[in-house]
């Protein structure tokens, strides 16, 4: 699969809370959620993202609590990838259980690259490109059992799959 | 070449069938229980529904905590329990613990005796970490996991490597686990332990009582750990007497096994350590910290809310007043720490210095209710997170400290060294 957005900027240890706040836990609506994406870090972020954007952001992104809100949110929002040089592991294991996808690459491409530079996102191949620039970062690839689990969309999917088959 | 194993590898092993699992290993294992509370739960329960199965895996392995928003804040809230409340008369899922019958979950499981040495346990919440204390495996996931381990009573791992803390020399009065934890957070950051195990070891550890152990496994997420651990001793077998019924097995380190990396720390001089805002990596020694003016301070949560952390804290504050400018909130985490707290006059020692006393709860800890601070407000917090927003506005500030740091700055309206109030 190939996404195409603009990069927008996060630092190193955006946490859950950050992503979205526990005042709005009270709800698990993901349009809900999504209006409050990034609210107390940077005020307004949800109406800036387009559909089909991407989050570019240093080590340690979503660490925090276990809240699936928070990859729900960016979701949510028409985020379609999150791009950092490292996740927590609660954060990681939920998007790629949700079918959020996300790439983990060394580059420090949060440091280099500018607000709303146009990225080219290879998700089979974990190969990220600067549009503009043609500059290309590779990401880690995932384990064979991940692949898996986003080839079908999620854990959801990956059980009912083996649940079917086990009968 | 054989080389030993961790805790960790050895329970991880145990479950998938084999004699040995490496750091990096993905396994697929039986969990023994599975976690959820009023925020996470729910989104488990529209998961589990899509599967349209008739039954969960197993009742029993269920936990469900109405916690973090309870006595309901508001009509949201009080349909988010009822979800959950009606999922487990639904599937007769016994553990199911009501307003008034609950704690805070993560002081509840091990105090109800569901937690025992060797388990594999998953929960739909980060400091699910904390039953690592009693020598269990025990990791926070997401809902879709809890999901999943409610539909078939597994989860996926990735084996992680472990770091080992070990602890010398002696504390010195009022320092505490709180305070070794963020003694060692702030020394590795809040991703110095990300995918890893933490093994907490060493004389101070040996000697370290079960309610500090609990506060120091809790907060090995605020480092990015997969899950913190003690190995089982006397004290934790005694923790145990009377409150698990059932057979278990200590698993233990081997004397060989391989660590990615031994961290050792001489903490006879330690001060109490305060973590000041937005990370709880920001870690200072309260000497750092004097005269930091004070709004509000939280005396509960998963992190120090057992009764010790109620005794010391009564001990500070015994026959004084909290300071006019400041609001004093103890909130025992469950109802037998209610109870217990109430038998031992430490209750009556709050109250009579002006201090709000409250039903269990997760409450003000992450900003849902009981305690939201404004623009501008500081708030000093035996809890465990201080970002950005965490306990209200964007704008207010929380600083984390273990119970006697706490009741002596509700005194004192800053921050100050236990001693300074004595």
């Amino acid at each position: 699969m190939i996404l195409e957005g603009k990069a927008w900027i996060f630092g190193d240890n955006i946490d859950t809370d950050a992503i979205i706040a526990a005042r709005y836990l009270s709800t698990y609506d993901q349009a809900e959620l999504a209006s409050h994406l990034m609210e107390d870090i940077r005020p307004g972020f949800f109406e800036q993202a387009g559909s089909g954007d991407i989050i570019v952001a240093g080590n340690n992104f979503g660490c925090g609590s276990s809240r699936e809100h928070a990859p729900l949110a960016i979701k949510g929002a028409g985020i379609s990838c999150v791009i950092a040089v490292s996740f927590a592991r609660i954060f990681y294991r939920n998007a790629i259980n949700i079918g959020l996808p996300i790439l983990e690459c060394q580059d420090d491409l949060y440091r280099t690259l500018q607000e709303q530079d146009l990225l080219r996102v290879d998700l089979d191949r974990g190969l990220i490109q600067e549009i503009e620039s043609g500059n290309e970062h590779q990401a880690a690839p995932f384990p064979p059992f991940m692949q898996e689990i986003i080839r079908l969309g999620g854990l959801v999917e990956y059980v009912q799959k083996r649940l079917r088959e086990t009968g | 070449m054989s080389s030993g194993q961790t805790m960790v590898e050895k329970i991880l092993a145990a479950k998938a069938g084999k004699d040995k699992v490496v750091p990096g290993e993905l396994v697929n294992i039986r969990v023994d229980l599975a976690l959820g509370n009023d925020i996470t739960a729910p989104v488990a329960i529209k998961v589990f529904e899509k599967f349209n199965l008739e039954r969960v895996f197993d009742p029993e392995m269920i936990v469900l905590v109405p916690d973090h928003f309870t006595p309901n804040k508001d009509i949201a809230s009080a349909g988010q329990v009822k979800l959950l409340r009606d999922f487990a008369r639904k599937y007769n899922i016994p553990h199911y613990f009501e307003v008034g019958r609950m704690g805070v979950e993560h002081a509840l499981l091990p105090e109800q005796g569901l937690i025992r040495p060797g388990m594999v346990i998953i929960g739909a919440d980060s400091h699910t970490c904390t039953y690592g204390a009693i020598g269990a495996f025990a990791t926070g996931v997401g809902s879709t996991d809890l999901a999943v381990a409610m539909a078939v009573g597994e989860a996926w791992f990735k084996v992680p490597s472990t770091l080992r803390f070990e602890y010398e020399g002696r504390l010195q009065e009022w320092v505490s686990g709180k305070d070794l934890i963020l003694y060692t957070i702030g020394k590795i950051g809040v991703e110095g332990a990300r995918y890893r195990a933490m093994e907490f070891a060493g004389p101070v550890i040996d000697s370290l009582s079960m309610d500090g152990r609990l506060t120091m496994a809790n907060m090995a997420i605020e480092a990015g750990g997969k899950c913190g651990y003690m190995q089982p001793d006397q004290i934790t077998f005694d923790y145990l007497k009377n409150r698990v019924n059932k057979d278990y097995t200590p698993v233990y380190s081997d004397s060989d096994a391989i660590y990615e990396k031994v961290y050792t720390y001489d903490v006879s001089d330690l001060e109490p350590q305060i973590a000041f805002p937005p990370s709880p990596d920001n870690v200072k020694p309260v000497s750092k910290a004097a005269g930091v003016k004070l709004d509000q301070v939280v005396i509960g949560s998963c992190t120090n809310g057992r009764i010790e952390d109620l005794r010391v804290a009564a001990e500070v504050i015994k026959g004084k007043r909290v300071h006019p400018s400041v609001r004093l909130l103890v909130i025992p985490a469950t109802q037998l720490i209610y109870r217990q707290a109430l038998e031992e006059g430490l209750l009556s020692a709050f109250i009579d210095a002006e201090a709000a006393v409250s039903t269990p709860t997760c409450g003000p800890c992450l900003g849902g209710h009981m305690g939201i601070l404004a623009a501008g407000e500081k708030a000093l917090a035996t809890t465990n997170r201080n970002f950005v927003g965490r306990m209200g506005h964007p704008e207010s500030e929380v600083y984390l400290s273990g119970p006697a740091v706490a009741a002596a700055s509700a005194v004192a309206g800053e921050i100050v060294h236990p001693k300074e109030v004595m």
